[in-house]
């Protein structure tokens, strides 16, 4: 095999408040023809800029400090500005995380495909549409002669992410950088848009980088994995031994992550019921139903993990339990009282009872108030607490998430993303709630910060006894925090029971079909999966229905 | 298609509610005016008799609403009652000066729009280069100045100096169109400074505010050329803000040149407007006020409408 990329010691700075830090710090990086590299790291591990480093490009805000890129011979650092176009998209391309964002809205998805090739002087603009509709059918892309005269929003995430791999295609490039193409994405949703990049790989030979921070992705396509860390290399090495033998400890604890969390002690008010769904029916729309007779049940000191894939009506049924979308039918029973149908009927002390925790601790936190405030508003509302009795809560609440003292006069923009998702934690604690709901707490986080925030909510529900609703699309989040779990398809419930009946077979099909796609570590999983009947169903982006 | 549909019908109701509110709002400010029609007709000599029977004539003596609806119906029927300063119909007298007033106003943003929008592009291009700010401080004095200075100014050098343009704009029913485009040649200069800075910048902020949009990245990464990527990328995601600037410019054109078409001595609406004031000639007031709110309508409408259309999620629709 002969060298195509090779990066030496690359030095990437990036401007933040303070002046300019290493992003990356010296890091080689090397890539034959046909080859794929897995890059993997938690955010802030500068594995996109490498991956972006390698078209010679650079965000705005980023520099080039030092080093070397030669691709195909020719060294990018110093080459112009025409030489280098003359590679994008020509020679090397990129497909990014979110093809929602990356494809331009204006435009139709195969005038998007043919650009690079008809600008680039490749293909005339009808063999490049051939051509797209060529790879949309192997893609498994729906009405593949047609999809392309769609625009980017006529067409759903799974499909659009195909797509844009597709066009990364367009100029058969030596090289494709994946940056986190599949993040964003369902588990079920992820295993189409694996299987269309592993066979857009082997249909043009091409070199890949691939960009993620779950390794049982990454080992699905890579041959050899790079593991990052704060800009610098922690271990590299050929996919199957790194997985068997991780020589450094923070690679090892990247592969144990999904076994972890807490232990899990009994409560002595556990199993009394607490909250109570009672066949509630919901709609934004008239005529369009989001929920349909859902029925669910929490028990004091219980973990119930709410599961399904996006547009399941997981998140609007927590809409509706706290009262912002009063349902259509049904009824909803807290503590054996009938809980109002919107919040502001509700007593404060109904309110106080029932406390929630977001997704985006970013925008869920005031960015103008400080740690102190933040904490400090539910104390003074709920408790009318003032002056040294609210400073000494906020620093037991502080106590409670495992962060200093001092950390109370800080802003948000301050603290990393899980130090955020921890003061949302100490908010939702500050009422003394019975019942937390968990909006997909973790899925914004990094695996190992993941890990940290499930131990921290088991270890609070041992101390305080609170229960949580937790709604999630992560089965192996489930694994770790769960007592029950609800399956949840097109706002139907379509299996609920203990996590140890549900995940064990037999299970309802959407369940098995939810399962099969969380990715496992071994690097045979995509293909072998992929070999089954569910898995040729999911790699057609098919989906089963809820039961009339 | 129908959401789209219903969305410009919507617009379509509002834009004709509001324009009655303003002809109920004209015919109030009318109606507020010491003094009436029949008393300005007769003048000082009116005796209480003879007022009492014109008033009865012109139908001065109905209950104000009754008065209101002829109006407006008379309005229907393109019937704006007759000047008091010299007996002609108002119709006739301002379909001549509206003719004259669009000319100049078209004339302008014919010439005004294509040069502001393509400024705006490659200051975009070449932001913060010598260009971007040359354009940007020139365009920023000439709006800086009054319209009138830059009126004289004009007419300092385009006539008076080098004697290229006449320095009062009269045009004439029966002039040939090549002679019309001569006789406006300075105030249409003068309306093209003022308003180009505005829909130069807002072109420019509009672009660069998408720039920072992932598919930009995308296309740079895709090895799109700058010029390319502005074109084709970065303005068709920002027309409806740059589309609204250049309405309520033109609007501002048509609306707002009063002070040019006096400097200019211009038989425009606008001058007519002015004279009449000064005559108190009531019924031109009048219906001057109504065309010039029906056009700012006319023109917002369309605004909103092309705004709509330019966003591809409403024109195609899941």
């Amino acid at each position: 095999m002969t060298r195509l990329l090779t990066m030496t010691k690359l030095v990437i700075e990036g401007f933040q408040k303070d002046g300019w830090t290493t992003i990356v710090n010296g890091v080689d990086v090397h890539i034959d023809r046909g080859e794929v590299l897995g890059l993997i790291g938690e955010s802030g591990a500068g594995k996109s800029t490498i991956g972006i480093a390698s078209m010679g490009y650079c965000r705005a805000g980023c520099r080039i400090v030092g080093g070397s890129i030669v691709f195909d011979g020719m060294e990018l650092t110093t080459a112009s500005r025409r030489a280098l176009r003359r590679i994008r998209g020509r020679r090397a391309s990129y497909v990014a995380q979110s093809a929602a964002a990356s494809f331009n809205p204006a435009h139709r998805l195969i005038r998007q495909y043919a650009e690079a090739p008809v600008r680039h002087g490749v293909l005339a603009r009808i063999e490049a549409e051939r051509n797209a509709r060529a790879i949309y059918r192997r893609f498994n892309l729906p009405d593949p002669d047609r999809i392309g005269g769609r625009f980017p929003h006529q067409v759903s995430g799974g499909q659009l992410q195909r797509a844009m791999v597709a066009m990364a295609m367009a100029c058969s490039p030596d090289l494709i950088v994946f940056d986190e193409p599949t993040t964003a994405l369902d588990v079920t949703t992820q295993i189409e848009v694996l299987a269309a990049i592993k066979d857009a790989i082997k249909d043009l030979n091409s070199a890949a980088m691939y960009i993620t921070h779950d390794l049982a992705v990454v080992s699905q396509v890579a041959d050899r994995i790079m593991v990052l860390r704060h800009g610098d290399l922690v271990e590299e090495g050929r996919t199957k031994s790194l997985l068997a033998s991780p020589r450094r400890s923070y690679t090892r604890a990247l592969l144990s992550v999904r076994k972890g969390g807490g232990e899990r002690v009994a409560h002595p008010e556990q199993g009394q019921r607490l909250l109570e769904v009672r066949d509630v029916s919901a709609a934004y729309v008239d005529g369009v139903p989001v929920l349909r007779q859902v029925n669910l049940e929490v028990t004091r000191s219980k973990t119930v993990a709410l599961v399904g894939e996006s547009g399941s009506g997981k998140s609007t049924l927590a809409r509706v339990i706290t009262g912002l979308l009063p349902p259509e039918a049904g009824h909803i029973l807290f503590d054996g009282q009938d809980l109002r149908p919107r919040f502001f009927e509700r007593s404060k002390e109904m309110l106080r009872r029932l406390q929630m925790i977001y997704q985006m601790p970013d925008v869920a936190l005031n960015p103008r108030q400080k740690v102190q405030e933040i904490l400090g508003r539910p104390l003074a509302f709920y408790f009318s607490m003032r002056g040294s009795e609210k400073q000494n809560r906020v620093s037991e609440l502080l106590e409670q998430i495992e962060l200093p003292d001092h950390y109370a006069s800080r802003y948000p923009s301050e603290l990393s993303g899980g130090e955020k998702q921890r003061i949302a934690i100490a908010r939702a604690l500050a009422a003394r709630p019975d019942l937390i709901i968990c909006d997909e707490v973790t899925s914004a986080l990094d695996q190992l910060v993941a890990a940290e925030i499930l131990k921290l909510l088991q270890r609070l529900q041992n101390e305080l006894g609170v229960s949580y609703l937790f709604i999630t699309h992560d089965l192996a989040t489930v694994k770790v925090i769960s007592d029950e779990i609800v399956v949840m398809l097109e706002g139907r419930v379509v299996e609920h029971g203990a996590t140890n009946e549900v995940l064990e077979p037999p299970h309802h099909e959407y369940t098995e079909m939810l399962l099969a796609s969380v990715p496992e570590m071994d690097p045979d999983w995509l293909d072998t999966l992929l070999a089954t009947r569910v898995g040729a169903l999911l790699r057609e982006g098919e989906r089963m229905h809820a039961p009339e | 298609m129908n959401s789209l549909g219903s969305l410009i019908v919507r617009r379509l109701a509002f834009a004709i509610l509001t324009l009655f509110i303003i002809s109920v709002l004209i015919s109030v400010g009318v109606e507020l005016l010491p003094g009436d029609l029949a008393r300005s007709l007769l003048g000082q000599m009116a005796t209480p008799e003879t007022l009492a029977a014109l008033r009865k004539e012109l139908g001065l003596d109905q209950p104000y609403h009754i008065r209101y609806l002829a109006w407006l119906g008379d309005v229907f029927r393109w019937d704006l009652g007759r000047s008091l300063a010299n007996n002609i119909l108002v119709s006739e007298l301002i379909g001549v000066r509206l003719e004259n007033t669009l000319f100049l106003a078209a004339v302008a943003a014919v010439i005004a729009v294509p040069v502001s929008v393509i400024l705006g592009l490659v200051a975009a291009l070449y932001r913060e280069s010598f260009f971007d700010k040359f354009v940007s401080m020139t365009t920023l004095t000439t709006i800086s100045f009054p319209e009138f200075l830059v009126a004289y100014i004009l007419m300092v050098i385009f006539s008076v100096q080098f004697p290229f343009f006449p320095s009062m704009a009269n045009v004439t029913h029966d002039m040939a169109f090549w002679d019309r485009l001569h006789a406006v040649a300075l105030p249409v200069m003068t309306l093209v400074l003022v308003v180009v800075a505005h829909m130069m910048r807002l072109t420019r902020a509009a672009i660069i505010n998408v720039l920072s949009r992932p598919y930009i990245e995308m296309a740079e990464l895709k090895g799109m050329s700058s010029a390319w990527i502005i074109v084709w990328h970065a303005l068709p995601n920002s027309l409806a803000p740059i589309i609204n600037v250049i309405v309520i410019n033109i609007a501002y054109l048509v609306v707002g040149v009063v002070v040019v078409e006096v400097v200019f001595v211009y038989p425009g609406l606008g001058q007519l407007l002015v004279d009449s004031v000064s005559n108190r000639d009531l019924p031109v007031v009048q219906a001057s006020g109504l065309i010039f709110a029906a056009t700012f309508i006319f023109l917002n409408l369309t605004a909103d409408i092309l705004s709509i259309l330019a966003n591809p999620r409403l024109r195609h629709p899941k």
